[in-house]
């Protein structure tokens, strides 16, 4: 077995932030090599320096055993390097075939039958299921996903770098690549997967690289390690995985969800005749491959999304009464004394301004109370104080803008907010996405909490094991069907990764 | 090998800044204040072969030089800062109205109108309030056409803006005909000079005084406005981000059109003072380009009311320093447009080097 590339004291920084701080690595032909950190951990970044994305400011790569410059990605395509980023960058409209040899340098001419039967000999050599003439548009993500990594074989690669390759996969998908990994691996290609997924690492590779905090934690053999050790190395410190699921208790309907449908711009269903029921003191996981709808689901109910058919109904605890919050604002639904809280995808996007402080943040929900024309901002800044204290917020203090700090700590800011309005129904779409290992079991057990105080909590995750773990009921939907809805504690995650793809195919009737 | 290989490694390279210190941000700018002095410094002498300090010092008198060139300058100023807080609250929200110098111009016309049209038709004591009022209306129906259709139908409100621009400027070229005198000048020159109607009266026998202090006032309330007010967190919101907007809540459509509103009665305001308070007439070039340079006093001030007194003043007294260059050594407008130009392009560089750095190559670190 031969070295591939070898590295040595890699450094870059960005302003203050050190991303890579001396690290060494060494990637052989023949192996697939993890490389595992929590987000933020600096994988991607150094993967970037390889890649010709990014130029390190101290150290050395070795490719071969002599050492080299990479100072963009067709440098990169010169040594045999090629990486697959978690954004595809794929034409819409164009084939398979033509996006694989689209900026290639032959004499302006492209022979696109010659590297139709090209791409095909690939994909039957490493057992990759493709349509070459298939436009990008109609493929679904693994399809996608299958030409970026063509893409680069046909640039004649033999060192690839996957970022993340099975975030957007469902698990069949994720075992059917890793197929295809183990027969480039047999193949003499050199493997490196970015991933902060820990039995992903454990099932694939030979070795594993570990990041800690943009430091070199060390590297180990696979098999002679386990999740536990592996997290240590990860995290720097022993942390406590387990999520304490309580039985539910005085579980009340409180909200009903009933043959809504919705559609999109275009006049596609995004939503279809969609019907579940939330109840307190329960939590009510959501499952789906994404942008199946999960979105639009949560902004129906929060009033942001126009339904087209069906209801929503809130059955108010205080009161007794039923009420339809369909064609209302968020505004009015606020007005009517429904307590909905909202954690969604887009955190600076949606949830929060990034250039506004922890303070103005804390009132964006809640500004408008009062006739007075000028703001209040003392409640606002005890609110942000008591946050940043009983969630641990890592910032400089209050004043500071959203943006300036880290994916967990802006989550926790958010969580937390929606948290203090006391609601009675909390939605929260990916919220532990991006964020590292404590970050998220302190976010699942905030979540846990709000359920034992009897909140209905609708929870749309993507690791199907923490939501097996956590949820009571989990509701898989695919093409914007409701495909099933499970009892969390007996189901299995091959079952739901067949009920997530069941739709697309089929239409399911459940 | 490795060593030929090595001279492919890029001699810099350009690396973002996490946060700067404030001192070293103004440290930056203060240099490139420097910088772009001496560059013009070096400009005009291979232009006049005049020794460069002279020019500086004709610079200096050009805005200093005496009482009436002081007050020149802060009515310059005043007006500037008028136009630019005006243009504020739009951009606050990204709705890059660069439409004030018609809503400007048009407030300035009715103002106008109002003189030549209602002298003895309404007390003299009303003129006043009744231009004011009506410039306001003119600047705010400006404001609000590019808003509707933006909120509406998503116009471009940048070509909308531009377009009305030209609109006003041909309504006052028109009525200029109409209403020349004598007629068939094309001008129609100080309006009442002889009875002062309509004229903004003297404070301490300053004719600038009052304009400058009610810009003042303006400067406050647009200062308390966006950074207190429920309204101007909502502009914030908004041109933020929209989504957000949404999901609390705010009505993204009102907003818009309500700081339009607010942002063209502004620039109807700047338009009255110019025509109520110093020019008492009106011309398409009334306004002057103040529309279009309140730009960029706004966003070099990051939109802060209180900075933008210094970003104009800054403007104005390159203006004026460089017009005086110009006249002292016989050149045209054009050479102090030059000077300016060069000014300004200096300052708003300097914001490269505030949001980035340059990382060199190591070795060259190591012989620093």
């Amino acid at each position: 077995m031969s070295v591939a590339i070898e590295l040595k004291g890699i450094t870059k920084t960005f302003g203050n932030v050190v991303a890579n701080d001396n690290v060494d690595l060494t990637v052989n032909r023949g192996e697939i090599l993890s490389i595992l950190g929590e987000n933020g951990s600096g994988k991607t970044t150094l993967m970037n320096m390889i890649a010709g994305i990014y130029y390190p400011d101290h150290g050395q790569i070795f490719i071969g055993g002599e050492e080299v410059v990479i100072g963009s990605p067709k440098d990169a395509f010169k040594y045999g390097i090629g990486m697959i980023h978690q954004h595809f960058k794929l034409v819409d409209v164009f084939t398979a075939t033509e996006n694989i040899i689209l900026g290639l340098e032959n004499d302006g001419k492209y022979d696109v039958k010659k590297a139709s039967a090209r791409v095909k000999e690939i994909s039957e050599q490493y057992g990759f299921d493709i349509d070459p003439n298939k436009k990008i548009y109609e493929m679904s993500v693994s399809e996608k996903q299958t030409v970026e990594i063509i893409k680069v074989l046909y640039r004649g690669a033999d060192i690839l770098i996957l970022d993340e390759p099975t975030a957007v996969l469902t698990p069949q998908e994720t075992q059917k690549l890793f197929k295809v990994l183990r027969n480039m691996r047999k193949d003499g290609k050199a493997i490196v997967i970015i991933t902060h997924k820990l039995h992903e690492v454990l099932s694939l590779s030979d070795r594993v690289s570990v990041l800690c905090k943009g430091k070199y934690a060390g590297t180990v053999n696979t098999a002679e390690t386990d999740e536990m050790a592996l997290t240590e190395m990860m995290v720097g410190k022993k942390v406590e995985l387990n999520i304490d699921r309580t039985e539910p208790k005085n579980v009340q309907k409180r909200l009903e969800v009933k043959d809504v449908t919705c559609l999109n711009r275009e006049g596609v269903k995004v939503l279809d005749d969609v019907s579940f029921v939330a109840n307190s003191g329960e939590i009510l996981g959501i499952a789906g491959i994404a942008g199946s709808g999960q979105r639009e689901l949560l902004e129906s109910i929060a009033g942001l999304q126009k339904i087209n058919e069906g209801d929503i109904y809130y059955y108010n605890p205080k009161t007794g009464s039923v009420d339809d919050l369909r064609d209302k604002t968020p505004i009015q639904i606020r007005d009517l004394g429904v307590r909905l809280s909202f954690v969604p995808e887009d955190r600076l996007g949606m949830g929060l301004v990034g250039n506004m402080d922890i303070v103005d943040n804390m009132m964006l929900r809640s500004y408008s109370k009062g006739k007075s024309v000028f703001l209040e901002r003392k409640a606002p800044k005890e609110l942000a104080e008591d946050i940043i204290n009983r969630l641990e917020v890592v910032t400089p203090g209050a004043s500071t803008p959203v943006r300036r700090l880290s994916g967990g700590n802006v989550q926790k800011v958010l969580v937390g907010r929606e948290i203090a309005a006391a609601p009675t129904v909390l939605m929260a779409a990916y919220p532990v996405r991006g964020l590292d290992i404590n970050s998220s079991y302190l976010i699942y057990n905030l979540l846990n909490q709000q359920k034992e105080q009897g909140v209905a909590v609708v929870f749309v995750g993507e690791d199907l094991d923490v939501l097996l773990e956590l949820c009571d009921r989990i509701l898989v939907i695919g093409g914007g069907r409701v495909t099933g809805i499970v009892d969390a504690r007996t189901a299995t995650k091959e079952e739901i990764g067949l009920l997530m793809t069941k739709s697309a195919s089929e239409g399911g009737e459940n | 090998m490795a060593r030929q290989e090595k001279k492919h490694e890029p001699l810099f390279h350009i690396v973002k800044r996490g946060s700067i210190v404030w001192w070293k941000s103004w440290v930056i700018r203060a240099l490139a204040v420097v910088a772009a002095l001496a560059f013009s410094g070096v400009v005009s002498v291979l232009i006049t072969g005049e020794n460069p300090f002279d020019i500086y010092i004709t610079m200096f008198k050009g805005a200093f030089g005496s009482s009436h060139r002081i007050w020149n300058l802060l009515q310059g100023i005043a007006m500037l800062l008028c136009v630019s807080l005006a243009v504020t609250p739009a951009f606050k929200m990204r709705f890059w109205n660069i439409g004030a110098e018609g809503q400007a111009l048009i407030g300035g016309f009715v103002a106008a109108a109002c003189m030549l049209k209602l002298t003895g038709v309404i007390p003299n004591w009303l003129m006043i309030p009744v231009m004011l009022i009506g410039s306001m209306l003119a600047g705010a129906i400006w404001g609000l056409l590019p808003a509707f259709f933006k909120a509406n139908w998503g116009t471009n409100e940048t070509l909308f803006t531009l377009m009305m621009n030209y609109i006003a400027m041909q309504i006052v070229s028109y009525f200029a005909n109409i209403w020349a005198v004598p007629k068939g000048s094309g001008q129609i020159g100080m309006i009442n000079g002889d009875t002062n109607i309509g004229w903004l009266p003297r404070i301490l026998g300053q004719r600038y005084l009052l304009n400058i202090i009610i810009v003042l006032a303006l400067t406050a309330f647009i200062y308390i406005y966006l950074k207190y007010s429920k309204h101007g967190y909502e502009i914030s919101v908004v041109g933020e981000s929209e989504n957000t907007a949404r999901y609390i809540g705010i009505n993204v459509k009102k907003v818009i059109i309500r700081t339009m509103i607010i942002s063209g009665a502004l620039c109807g305001i700047a338009g009255f003072l110019l025509v109520a308070g110093s020019d008492h007439s009106i011309t398409p070039d009334t306004i002057g380009g103040r529309g279009f340079t309140a730009i960029m006093v706004s966003w070099l001030a990051k939109f802060n009311p209180i900075f933008m007194i210094l970003t104009s003043f800054i403007l104005v007294f390159m203006q004026r320093g460089a017009g005086q260059v110009a006249t002292d050594l016989g050149l045209n407008q054009a050479f102090s447009d030059i000077i300016a130009g060069i000014i300004i392009f200096f300052i708003i560089g300097s914001e490269f080097f505030i949001n980035y750095q340059i990382k060199f190559r190591e070795k060259e670190v190591k012989t620093k």
